[in-house]
Order: C-alpha cells, then structure tokens, then sequence
C-alpha cells in the first residue's frame, strides 16, 4: 500500500513537470492559474509547520517542538544553511527532552 | 556546484526523516530517484510520520509539485529540448534548475546552466538521501535525537524564500490557522488538503494585473 502511494505520487510529480515542458503555452498562461498555483507551495508548507508542530494525533498540543520551531525561525531569519536549522530544531528538542 | 552540495545537505535531512517516518531504505532511496522534487518528498514523509494516510501525503506531494507544471513552462522555449532528451529535462525542472537556468542572460548559457544544475543535484540529492537514510538506520531511538522536531523545521526552511510580500505571509498565516481549526475533526493530513482546496477557491477571485 505505502508502495503504490509513493508510486503514484512519484508518477504525478513527473506529469506535472513533463505537462510543463510539453504542452502548448497558452493552456498553462491562464492568469488565474498563474496568479494561483505559487500560492499553493506557500498555503500547503504553512499548514504543514503548524500541524506538524502543534499537534500529536488529534490533539492539539503545546510541547518542546514548539520550542525547536522558534530556534529554526530565528536560524531562518539569520540566513543560515538549510541543514543548520533542521539540526537546530532537532537539537533544542532533544536537549529540552533530556532536562 | 555550490548548489548541488547544498542540496546533498538538505537531502541529509530528508533521508533522516523518511526514515524515522517508517520508510525502508529502498523506499526512501525510491522517492529521490523518482519524485526527485525536494518539498513534495518532505510532504509525504511528514503526513506519513504524523500518522496520516500515504493517499493524503501522495495528495499533498502531487499539489506541491504542481508548481514545476508553471517552471516547466518558463523553461520550454529555452531549453527547446525535443524526442527522448525532454523526457530527461522534464525530470530535472525543479526549484532550483529553474532559478539557475533563468538567471542567465544568454539562452545557451541558460540551458548549460540547467543541465549541469541538474545533474549535479540529481547526483548529490540521492546520495544525501541514500547516507541520511543509513545513518538514521543506525540509530536505536531517532526521537531521542529530536528528530519528530526536524520536519516542521524543514517545511519552515522551505516557505521563509517564498514569503517576500505581504500577501504570501498573510496566506501562510491563515492556512496554518485553519489547518489547526480543522485537525481534531478530520483524518490526519486531511487538513491539509482542506487547505489546497481554499486555495483553489481563492484562484476564483478576479484576476490582478
């Protein structure tokens, strides 16, 4: 089952990608689609920071990763590596597990 | 170069977490090789881990990758690439290649640009994958690490270039909320999927110039 989802998924971002590079101009330069598609990277990204942040099943909850989601916002706004504010967040989150 | 060896970082990260969402090695490894389109992969990785369904994580995967349809067709013209060779370029669109190609002046350096992008990343992107995926492996308890903390951290790395003005941070606010509003009520991942739909409504509006 996960087998066919990541498939599936796989085969769809390939189509879009090769929709992009094939098909006639005019149907992908709707303004409306243009104005639209880059606001879905934005929307669905912030929904995944908040739900994967606050919450833990069906609950939402206030715990450490709150706390390791500050540090990588403040590592965001200094500029730094994409892999220095993973390991950041991780980090804050282990040590505050461990006091 | 810079790029690729950037990209082999951040696909550390990815690896790390596709691992502790419960992906085997094989299929971790998969992802890179054949999504290979870097916020698509985190997304389906996250729902995973949070519990939710692999359909709603393919849902959420195939809606970030819509993006790279409209990068696809920025790049067209200038790569003009035709039989076999576009069924490769078209594998390669992503952020990154994009920006690169679209930064050059001249049409040949554009497509160079794209190419060696390209390649570079594919190269270093599956490697990164295939180390993180290892060393996570390895390890007995990835929560001990704070590695449940990685993935928002990821998502929120990926959104801070794309909030340049006001309206993107007012959409990134607003989606955040309701997908909270709605969590407790709706399988998991769903959220997010209620949040594309907005999206798609808000599409209706008239169109700005």
């Amino acid at each position: 089952m996960i087998w066919a989802g990541l498939l599936v998924a796989s085969a769809v971002c390939y189509l879009l990608k090769l929709a992009g590079v094939s098909l006639p101009q005019r149907w992908l330069q709707n303004p409306r689609l243009q104005q639209t598609v880059p606001l879905l990277p934005v929307a669905l990204l912030a929904a995944l920071v908040a739900t994967q942040t606050f919450s833990s099943g069906h609950h939402l909850v206030l715990d450490v990763r709150a706390a390791a989601l500050g540090v990588a916002l403040v590592a965001v706004l200094l500029r730094a590596p994409f892999l220095v504010v993973v390991v950041a967040a991780a980090a804050t989150a282990a040590l505050l597990r461990l006091l | 170069m810079g790029i690729g060896i950037a990209s082999g970082a951040y696909a550390l990260s990815f690896g790390a977490i596709a691992t502790t969402a419960g992906l085997s090695l094989i299929q971790t490894v998969s992802l890179s090789v054949l999504m290979f389109t870097g916020a698509s992969q985190f997304a389906l990785v996250g729902v995973l881990g949070a519990g939710g369904s692999v359909w709603a994580g393919a849902a959420t995967a195939a809606l970030l990758g819509s993006r790279n349809a409209l990068y696809g067709l920025r790049l067209s013209t200038l790569l003009n690439a035709r039989g076999w060779r576009r069924f490769v370029a078209a594998h390669f669109v992503i952020d990154e290649t994009t920006a690169m190609a679209i930064a050059r002046e001249d049409e040949r350096e554009g497509r160079f640009a794209f190419w060696a992008t390209g390649v570079a990343i594919f190269t270093l992107w599956n490697l990164g994958t295939l180390i993180g995926a290892l060393a996570t492996h390895a390890l007995s308890n990835p929560k001990v690490l704070g590695l449940d903390a990685a993935p928002p951290a990821a998502f929120l790395a990926l959104l801070a270039p794309r909030l340049r003005s006001r309206e993107p941070i007012a959409i990134a606010l607003a989606a955040g909320v309701v997908a909270l509003l709605f969590l407790p009520f709706v399988p998991a991942g769903i959220p997010l999927l209620i949040v594309a739909a907005l999206v798609a409504l808000l599409g209706l509006r008239p169109v700005k110039r």
